[in-house]
């Protein structure tokens, strides 16, 4: 992991000392609401429906047990002890008091944590793989570039006040667990036929209202160009994305208007006068990066003998078999395994955590994991390092503790924003439809049979909850003041990103799990052997899904 | 009479803007709009200025405005950060070393990357304690990347 040196500490306590100042100015009255709206979420801080809420950088998803053990302590401290996990791999408190914010921002600073550029019209925290450094079909380990990236957008002066919001995502792998195709930059890591490491660049891409798939700007973008390329594409979205309206400011908009091709060659030609320059990334630098991201201290381990004991103890639990089978994930080292905490068992809200499980997380991390963990975008926590030897006692550790449902990946494994319940911004509420949905499917071995099946929710179009990118997916929508339920199919976030299709007219809140189970029905009665549900809607279409959903008397 | 920030230190405000198309005061030193400058870029008894607006193209004209000595960017709201790119393309592309003054909704909580821009001179939204304002040119004493004020990103001098 990443580790502060006293440049990045310092910078991170002027951070405070700035914010200090500026919240002081603000309740003094010499900051107007207007000004104080852009300072305070470039550090995170949304006001409410109910109260103020505090969005924390998790830089590409990684903690250390230590930080946890902080978190807990925000969240015991400051808030009403829990906190919220995001589909960006960041980390929100719902309640905290304007007042105490520069505290809570202290106290992060000690454990090497921010808030910084969470929020606003600015370079997001950049995101990438959960499985990062450890997944078996990895080209190259993003997080050295994330960070790289993560250095280079903090406070950059001419970025701060883009048209828009602004969010890098990384992928370091073949399949795309990053989603980098919907990000208004996606990288892709690539070696050329020499062996270089270089970039792939993706523009364009994105949810929200006009969702959209990014385009390939550039097919190989050698590896020291990373800063000053990026510094061209910004340059050129801050002077001419639209600033006029809103809801068409992203970069996507500029790129459609312009075509790819047109926004490429402008790059290239602002590009020209930025290559070279002291942007320009060196090996010692990489090399420097690239040190924090190293193997931890594995163990020389038979992968064989470790695979037979673990079959062993599947065949004589079955309980433990399928949360083998769902939970844990092949690791690029033998005898190891990646581990999914579940966030998701029913009743409680995707992605929440109290402070007394933020602690029990960090305690299994310093036992079975090298004291680290990794937020994913599906809003669980993965333990990435764990002895093959060591996955039985985990998980009865974890079972204990509640986040050993074996549903990862399947339909109860769902995504959701806060919505309604939080969200000033919401249509809809978004919580009781999860919870609905996954009472409703409540039979595991129902669940399994479905097979991987993702299942998103949004309160509104700004698409926090990635509706567009589910199997199946759900918006909140308002009619004249009332909430109501749109359904989208055949979404899909990996190699091939697909955006969903809508079913028709939406729906009550409480129509919405028995609609869900009828498109079940029709997935499961039309499918092939084995085919998952976005090949039989491919094959099918939407009709035969249509015509259950909406059929009269059913 | 009206003070900025100029460098480090607070000056009074002796440049008067003129709005686009707007007929020229009598005297006095007059910010106009740089359509206008290259036309007439002096006057009888006035000192003239031009100002570039944050939706201009300017880059055309770029060779003659930089022989002004001083240029004004115009910040329609503070939350338009187009000027903060015109900054930087007048001082590191083109060369231009006069005196770069942001005008319009400008903040004092923008300064440090004003500053870091290229800007050397702001007239900061009216109302605003200009003592306590100084401070904030300074709010950070190292940076990642590289800008107009130091072209050298931080991983360049880490030791
Ligand atoms: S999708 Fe809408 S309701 Fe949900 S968190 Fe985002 S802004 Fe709020």
């Amino acid at each position: 992991m990443y580790q502060y040196d006293h440049h990045d500490h310092r910078i991170v306590q002027e951070r405070v000392s700035q914010f200090r100042d500026q919240t002081r100015r603000y309740l003094d009255g010499d900051i107007t609401e207007q000004e104080f709206l852009p300072l305070r979420l470039q550090n995170g801080l949304y006001i409410q429906r109910l109260a103020p809420m505090l969005r924390i950088a998790v830089p590409y998803g990684m903690l250390s047990s230590r930080q946890l053990r902080k978190l807990a302590h925000i969240a015991r401290t400051y808030d009403k002890g829990y906190a919220h996990f995001t589909t960006r791999q960041n980390i929100q408190f719902n309640w905290p008091n304007l007042e105490e914010v520069p505290d809570i921002l202290a106290e992060l600073a000690e454990v090497e944590m921010h808030a910084i550029q969470t929020s606003g019209n600015c370079i997001r925290n950049v995101t990438s793989d959960q499985f990062a450094g450890i997944a078996p079909d990895e080209i190259e380990d993003p997080r050295p570039w994330c960070e790289i990236i993560r250095q280079w957008s903090t406070f950059h002066p001419e970025f701060a006040y883009l048209p828009r919001k602004f969010k890098i995502a990384v992928s370091g792998s073949e399949q795309d667990r990053a989603a980098i195709q919907v990000h208004d930059i996606g990288l892709q890591l690539v070696r050329s036929d020499k062996g270089e490491t270089g970039f792939k660049v993706l523009v364009g891409g994105g949810l929200g209202r006009t969702p959209v798939v990014g385009s390939v700007i550039r097919e190989f973008l050698p590896w020291p160009h990373l800063l000053t390329y990026l510094e061209a594409i910004l340059r050129v979205y801050n002077r001419y994305g639209r600033r006029d309206n809103k809801y068409k400011a992203r970069i996507k908009i500029l790129v459609k208007a312009w075509t790819p091709e047109v926004f490429a060659q402008k790059v290239e030609e602002e590009w020209q006068h930025h290559r070279d320059n002291p942007a320009t990334l060196t090996t010692e630098e990489v090399t420097r990066t690239k040190r924090f991201f190293t193997e931890p201290a594995y163990r020389d381990i038979s992968d064989t003998e470790a695979q037979q004991a673990l079959s062993g103890q599947a065949e004589a639990e079955l309980a433990f078999s399928k949360w083998l089978q769902r939970n844990v994930m092949p690791h690029r080292v033998p005898g190891y395994a990646a581990v999914t905490l579940s966030l998701k068992p029913t009743g409680v809200a995707p992605g929440d955590v109290t402070d007394k499980q933020l602690e029990a997380i960090a305690e299994l991390a310093d036992r079975y994991s090298f004291s680290e963990i990794r937020a994913t975008h599906s809003q669980n926590l993965v333990l990435a390092d764990v002895e093959k030897g060591q996955l039985y006692s985990l998980w009865r550790e974890a079972k204990a503790l509640g986040f050993a449902t074996p549903n990862i990946g399947t339909l109860t494994d769902l995504i959701c924003c806060p919505g309604g319940d939080f969200c000033s911004l919401a249509n809809a509420k978004s919580i009781p439809i999860a919870e609905a949905i996954q009472r409703r499917f409540d039979d595991m071995d129902y669940l399994y049979d479905l097979g991987d099946l993702t299942l998103n929710i949004s309160g509104c179009m700004n698409a926090c909850g990635h509706h567009h990118v589910g199997n199946i997916g759900i918006l909140g929508v308002d009619k004249k003041g009332e909430e109501f339920y749109q359904i989208q199919l055949g979404g899909s976030s990996d190699r091939d990103t697909a955006l969903g299709t809508v079913l028709g007219p939406s729906f009550y809140q409480n129509e919405v799990p028995d609609v869900i189970e009828k498109i079940i029905d029709v997935y499961v009665q039309n499918r092939h052997d084995g085919e998952a549900f976005n090949d039989t809607f491919s094959r099918v279409g939407v009709d035969p899904f249509k015509e259950r959903v909406y059929a009269k008397n059913h | 009479m009206p003070k900025i920030i100029k460098g480090n230190a607070i000056i009074d405000n002796d440049w008067q803007f003129v709005a686009r198309d707007s007929d020229l005061p009598e005297s006095g030193n007059l910010l106009v709009h740089f359509s206008q400058w290259l036309n007439a870029p002096s006057a009888d008894g006035r000192a003239l200025a031009p100002w570039i607006d944050s939706e201009d193209e300017f880059e055309a004209q770029a060779e003659r405005l930089i022989k002004a000595p001083l240029i004004a960017v115009h910040f329609p709201t503070f939350m338009d950060g187009r000027g903060f790119s015109t900054a930087r393309l007048l001082r590191e592309r083109y060369g231009f070393t006069g005196e770069l003054r942001a005008i319009g909704y400008v903040i004092q909580d923008q300064l440090f990357f004003l500053k870091r821009c290229g800007f050397d001179a702001y007239d900061l939204r009216e109302g605003t304690d200009l003592e306590n304002a100084l401070r904030s040119l300074n709010d950070f004493t190292l940076t990642y990347q590289g800008a107009t004020d130091s072209a050298l990103p931080l991983f360049r001098q880490r030791g």
